[in-house]
């Protein structure tokens, strides 16, 4: 049952610079990785990472536009829409695993470092444009005993992208597979680190989506739904695709390259 | 042998199954997926003369029985279209060109492109119930669609089918100026028009109100008209509205359907649903040594 709900916010909570979670009670399965269709309003329906799978569920919005805006400015005991999860989201790797998440792609990954349930198996790379944009990182620290921290200026942690660190990291140590969720031009980068260190990889895409549940055709890319068929790919669906990291589809489906 | 093969208006399908329009077709690389899961045909989104972006969002109600979509009849226009068709058209099965246009001329035009385009067929779009000066406000005029099938028919040489609104009481009247004027076949129905509110909110969820009503729900109205539509007129039907098991196809077929197309089932049950329903209809007919095009309208025998 994916159907229209409303929920009451319970929990405002500031993660960083423009970035807030929204924590709610919602009685429904959400697996990480997948993401729910959420309504403000008289304003619009946007797709949101779920942040929180637990019975209290959580989303964490980055103020980028009119709806993040909008998500951003409520306050407990506010009520928003919600349709799903919808969505394939990260399947649990055997063996061990390197969750990696960029900006706020980190919010998308920090359930998949939790469903590990054991500390010794998932190390985790968080990397964000400076120190105010690296969220998550005791919750990962609660669930990972290695937590690797980049920021683009230097502000935190390793001084440089994060897909530079973790090609560091593979250099070191082995992973069975690569987790990860971040702007485009990341993942690229990072799925040709992967395919270098020979990792197999499960990547969280992003394209414009409108109805979230497979049924429009907005969202996809080389004919798979972002929606319903993704968000999350292995690398080696993605290695297939033409269209990531060189093209994208307008609110009219037409073809821009990037 | 092939058993579930269909024929109509003159185009051979490999399994009467088809994909329908506004179903993920905005791409033609998702058209051939569709294809590649067992889809017999495959149907276009609608397109206009120009892009459109469609409503904002809300665009779309799920229930557990039904949608309610009311996209508002986002393509990227006919000018864009042929790159999406010619990779469409690497799926290797028929193409129907679903278009809509708010001029008699204009449907014309967009049927000349989607057959240089290299569609095997037209649809045409009478029937949307959420987009103003289009689809179901002309849809409902017996004469108006006549004399769009009358100029679209001689602006083609591949067959025009007119995909009919069950949002009126002259369903029959309009199906039978489809067939005076020439037209090759129906497809029926379109979403049922409709609403949701929130109550929670107090207002409706849909940006624009209005949106179409589709998958189980509708399938008991989808199968009444085109079990009248057999009755009434000659051509070949293409039945929709909630198909979603081997059975609602089956259902269509012995109502009148040649051929039956799934939307809604894409997004509840995804792609392998083409597959499902083929191979369970290929298991009945196997047991009762008949073929698909035997049991076209057979309910019709025993009233």
């Amino acid at each position: 049952m994916n159907g229209n709900e409303v929920v009451t916010i319970k929990e405002v909570v500031p993660e960083g610079k423009g970035i807030t979670t929204l924590r709610f009670e919602l009685d429904r399965t959400a697996r990480p990785g997948q993401f729910f269709m959420v309504w403000v309003p008289g304003v619009d329906e946007v797709p949101m990472s779920v942040s929180y799978t637990g019975r209290v569920k959580g989303i964490t919005v980055r103020e980028v536009g009119t709806a993040t805006k909008a998500l951003s400015g409520l306050k407990g005991g506010d009520m928003i829409g919600i349709r799903g999860p919808y969505g394939r989201g990260f399947a649990m790797p055997k063996g061990k695993f390197l969750v990696v998440g960029g900006g706020t792609g980190i919010a998308a990954v920090l359930p998949a470092v939790e469903m590990a349930d054991d500390k010794d198996i998932v190390d985790v790379a968080l990397g964000a444009r400076n120190a105010s944009e690296i969220i998550f990182e005791e919750r990962a620290e609660n669930a990972s005993n290695h937590v690797h921290v980049s920021t683009d200026d230097g502000t935190r942690g390793f001084h440089g992208t994060v897909v530079a660190m973790v090609d560091d990291i593979l250099k070191k140590h082995s992973y069975d597979q690569v987790i990860a969720c971040g702007p485009e031009k990341m993942l690229y980068y990072l799925l040709e680190v992967c395919k270098k260190h020979g990792v197999e990889s499960q990547m969280s895409l992003e394209r414009f989506m409108k109805c979230g549940s497979g049924l429009c055709g907005s969202c996809v890319i080389d004919g798979k739904r972002v929606c319903a068929d993704g968000p999350v790919f292995y690398g080696r669906e993605i290695s297939d695709m033409l269209e990531f990291s060189k093209a994208k589809r307008d609110e009219a489906g037409r073809l821009i390259k990037l | 042998m092939n058993r579930l093969k269909v024929e109509l208006a003159g185009l051979e399908l490999s399994n009467p199954t088809m994909l329908a329009s506004g179903m993920m077709g905005e791409t033609g690389m998702s058209l051939v997926e569709a294809a590649r899961n067992g889809a017999g045909a495959v149907v276009t989104k609608s397109v206009g003369m120009e892009p459109r972006t469609g409503y904002i969002n809300p665009t779309l109600v799920e229930h557990d029985d039904y949608y309610i979509n009311a996209m508002g009849l986002p393509n990227p226009g006919i000018a864009d279209y042929g790159e999406e068709m010619a990779s469409a058209i690497k799926g290797g099965v028929p193409i129907f060109g679903s278009i809509f246009a708010a001029s008699v001329s204009d449907f014309a035009h967009l049927a000349g492109k989607m057959e240089d385009y290299g569609a095997s067929a037209v649809e045409l779009n009478l029937s949307c119930p959420h987009a103003k000066g289009y689809g179901m406000e002309m849809g409902i005029d017996p004469d108006i669609v006549a004399n769009i099938v009358k100029e679209v028919k001689g602006s083609v040489s591949v067959p025009v089918f007119a995909k009919l609104t069950p949002n009126t009481h002259r369903l029959l009247d309009v199906a039978e100026a489809v067939q005076r004027a020439d037209g090759d076949g129906i497809v029926a129905i379109n979403t049922l028009k409709a609403i949701a509110i929130s109550v929670e909110f107090r207002r409706p969820i849909l940006s624009n109100v209005y949106g179409g009503l589709s998958g189980p729900a509708v399938k008991p109205i989808g199968l009444r008209a085109v079990y009248d539509l057999y009755d009434r007129v000659d051509i070949p039907i293409i039945g929709v509205g909630g198909v979603e098991t081997w059975k609602d196809a089956m259902e269509y077929i012995m109502a009148g359907a040649s051929a039956v197309q799934v939307g809604s089932a894409v997004g509840r049950h995804g792609l392998g649903v083409f597959g499902e329903i083929c191979n369970g209809m290929d298991s009945y007919l196997e047991e009762n040594g008949a073929e698909m095009m035997d049991l076209v309208g057979v309910a019709h025998e025993r009233k």
